[in-house]
């Protein structure tokens, strides 16, 4: 089923992208020595990151609060909680590998592109390379979906 | 700890947390980049233009800061082109297979105290230290 989105949402969206924007560019997070700086555990730590994420947390978890008492979102429609549940293979590895790039270059998504009008090459370079990383996830979901549907009808077959 | 910038660390954080709830309460929606950053390569999703309009939101957030503070986007870390681009591969990829990054296990999901966004943090942050403690070993450049 196809919902249409309303003018109001998309100027939400936009609105809460430009403070989310502020609020990583603020924080340090779209400095990529202040990431590497927090996870160097055993060199010269830098706890600055840590901060943002429990102010971050500590908001967003009251928040969560006031808007738990809503049966719906203020513009309408429904709550949309994220759709896979439970511990996985796929949670793990690919934590794993998402924690290692971040690691080496000290950059995540959304510092990524809230950097990109610091014109600064590393950032687009990473963008580029980051979107060839999520087209790559999707056209592995694609096979591994298709491989497993074969397969389920290859054992329907059988039967 | 010479580095450390708690205030500004805290004030952007609570920026990063009221915009999550915004969007949260306004249309209902998880402000977990990795995921919207995806959604604007489907165009024909019911979910591709608010997507959008979040991604341009983000590049206006920078864009203004860095008329506020002039060089406040600098990148400021040695790393070479091929560190970079392997970089940004491991962080896409990994991030959709493990279903969300900083943005949507580390602020939403652990706001929400969902457990498997919790280990996703503890796992992804484990998996960085390792490789900063690895590239130090090696000169702190690559």
């Amino acid at each position: 089923m196809k919902e249409s989105t309303s003018f109001k949402e998309l100027a939400a969206a936009l609105a809460t992208g430009v403070l989310f924007g502020v609020g990583l560019s603020v924080s340090g997070m779209t400095q990529p020595s202040k990431v590497v700086g927090f996870l160097d555990f055993f060199g010269d730590w830098d706890p600055s990151l840590g901060l943002v994420m429990a102010a971050a947390v500590a908001v967003h978890a009251v928040g969560r609060r006031v808007a738990s008492g809503r049966a719906a979102p203020i513009l309408g429609g429904h709550f949309r909680l994220p759709d896979r549940e439970g511990i996985d293979g796929r949670l793990l590895i690919g934590s794993v590998i998402f924690g290692a790039g971040w690691g080496l270059g000290g950059i995540c998504p959304g510092p990524a592109l809230t950097a990109l009008p610091g014109a600064q090459w590393q950032m687009w370079l990473f963008v580029l390379a980051m979107t060839a990383g999520v087209l790559a996830f999707q056209l592995f979901d694609f096979l591994t979906r298709r491989q497993r549907a074969s397969a389920a009808a290859l054992a329907e077959k059988v039967k | 700890m010479q580095n450390f910038t708690p205030g500004s660390a805290l004030l952007g954080g609570a920026l990063i947390g009221l915009a999550a709830t915004l969007l949260w309460l306004f249309s209902g929606r998880v402000a977990g980049i990795s995921g919207i950053f995806a959604g604007i390569f489907t165009p024909s999703s019911s979910e591709f233009s608010w997507r959008g309009m979040f991604v341009l939101g983000l590049l206006g957030g920078g864009g203004l800061y860095a008329l506020l503070v002039p060089g406040g986007l600098e990148f400021g870390l040695e790393r070479s082109a091929p560190a970079i681009v392997i970089s940004g591969l491991l962080v896409g990829f990994g991030a959709r297979l493990g279903s969300g990054c900083t943005s949507g296990h580390g602020v939403c999901g652990v706001s929400a105290l969902r457990k498997r966004s919790i280990l996703s943090v503890l796992t992804f942050m484990a998996a960085g230290a390792v490789v900063v403690f690895l590239v130090n070993r090696l000169g702190g450049t690559l």
